[in-house]
């Protein structure tokens, strides 16, 4: 049946309408979980607050074990929805230098937005460091060309690189997950404790 | 006046485990709709090729990278992230309604250093996210979160360098937050 769009249960006409519906939510719950304040969502690196960890694995592990319940029930093929491709070593650049963005600026694409949303100036001049940045990728994209489009593996999924069915990488990122905000919990209370001056 | 010791005035936030599951739920529904997943910075990609178009158009058509986003018979900002991304800052606005959070503008930094500096490293670290979410081919959302949710392998890649990196550098930039 699903996806609806691509199998043209709905039609195109709505693609503009769904996604601003999708963006509404999707702003919603990012804000409601804190991430327009900057400072929340660095405390994940400094131990102060791992509210972005406990956000961000719950929804990994819930779209994980989902999309594979609603491929089992035939309800949406899997084999039809779009997979990210992979260019290892250009992915694995640009995410050190994505990391390093994060820690020095507090926030990430679409949390900054919602941080704009609610009046903060630093999400704003971090939108526009965004603009920018694209900018010079863009304008220096000729001499980076070959390294950009290097290390082409197309659209892979973890199975069609380890050969392990995916089930089991769902099972395994949710026992990470489970353990990682047990300990991460105990992290925070003890971080905390010396931390009165910021509220949480 | 901040309270110490008490509670007052403490934001308040969904729970981040209630939370995750929603925005799991979303990642869910988006794929069984669309068939993609969610993204934030190819809306600002196509801003970007929106204006390079707009300022210098032989430009943009003759740049490999540009060229690439400019649709034949339409403008590059008709385009589904960019419709999802304006939702992203309706949906912000909404919750901050909800919970009174939206204040007149303001700087948000850490106690250990000035509004200004706050504002340099956001500019900095706004300009190195947007060029590594190119080399990335998407940023958080789209590659880190529904890359990982979707079984990508690349995904999963970028959702470890992020973070690992974060927590590799972090030492250096702690005087911004702690």
């Amino acid at each position: 049946m699903g996806p609806l769009i691509p199998n043209e249960i709905i039609t195109g006409d709505w693609n503009f309408v769904i996604a601003l519906l999708i963006g509404v939510a999707f702003g919603f719950i990012l804000e409601a979980s804190g991430f327009s304040s900057s400072r929340n969502l660095a405390g994940v690196f400094y131990g102060y607050n791992f509210v972005v960890l406990r956000v961000f694995f719950t929804a990994v592990i819930v779209a994980m074990v989902g999309l594979l319940y609603f491929d089992y029930f035939g309800w949406l093929d899997l084999s039809k929805i779009f997979i990210l491709p992979t260019y290892l070593a250009p992915m694995i650049v640009g995410s050190v230098i994505m990391g390093i963005g994060f820690v020095m600026g507090g926030f990430c694409p679409g949390t900054s937005f919602t941080g704009i949303a609610i009046g903060k100036m630093d999400a704003l001049v971090f939108a526009i460091g965004l603009f920018l940045g694209i900018f010079l990728f863009g304008e220096g994209y000729p001499f980076i060309a070959d390294f950009f489009n290097s290390g082409d593996m197309g659209n892979v999924t973890l199975t069609d690189v380890t050969g392990i069915a995916a089930p089991w990488f769902a099972l395994g990122f949710t026992v990470i997950a489970l353990a990682a905000f047990w300990i991460t919990a105990t992290i925070e209370k003890k971080v905390r404790k010396n931390m009165t001056e910021y509220k949480f | 006046m901040m309270n110490k010791h008490n509670n007052t005035g403490r934001p308040h936030y969904l729970n981040p485990y209630f939370g995750g599951v929603l925005l799991g739920l979303l990642v869910i529904a988006t794929f069984y709709i669309t068939g993609r997943g969610l993204g934030a910075s190819g809306a600002v990609k196509s801003s970007v090729v929106t204006v390079v178009e707009t300022v210098a158009p032989q430009h943009a058509e003759s740049s490999p990278y540009y060229s690439k986003y400019i649709p034949e018979d339409t403008s590059p900002m008709n385009n589904w992230l960019v419709f999802e991304s304006f939702g992203v800052l309706l949906g912000g606005l909404l919750s901050g309604v909800v919970y009174g959070r939206i204040k007149k503008f303001r700087i948000e930094h850490g106690d250990g250093i000035s509004g200004s500096k706050r504002l340099i490293f956001a500019l900095l670290g706004g300009a190195l996210f947007g060029i590594g979410s190119q080399f990335g081919r998407g940023c958080t959302s789209g590659a880190a979160l529904v890359g990982s949710a979707s079984f990508s392998f690349g995904g999963v890649i970028v959702m470890l360098v992020i973070f690992g990196t974060g927590y590799a550098v972090a030492y250096f930039f702690r005087k911004l937050w702690i």
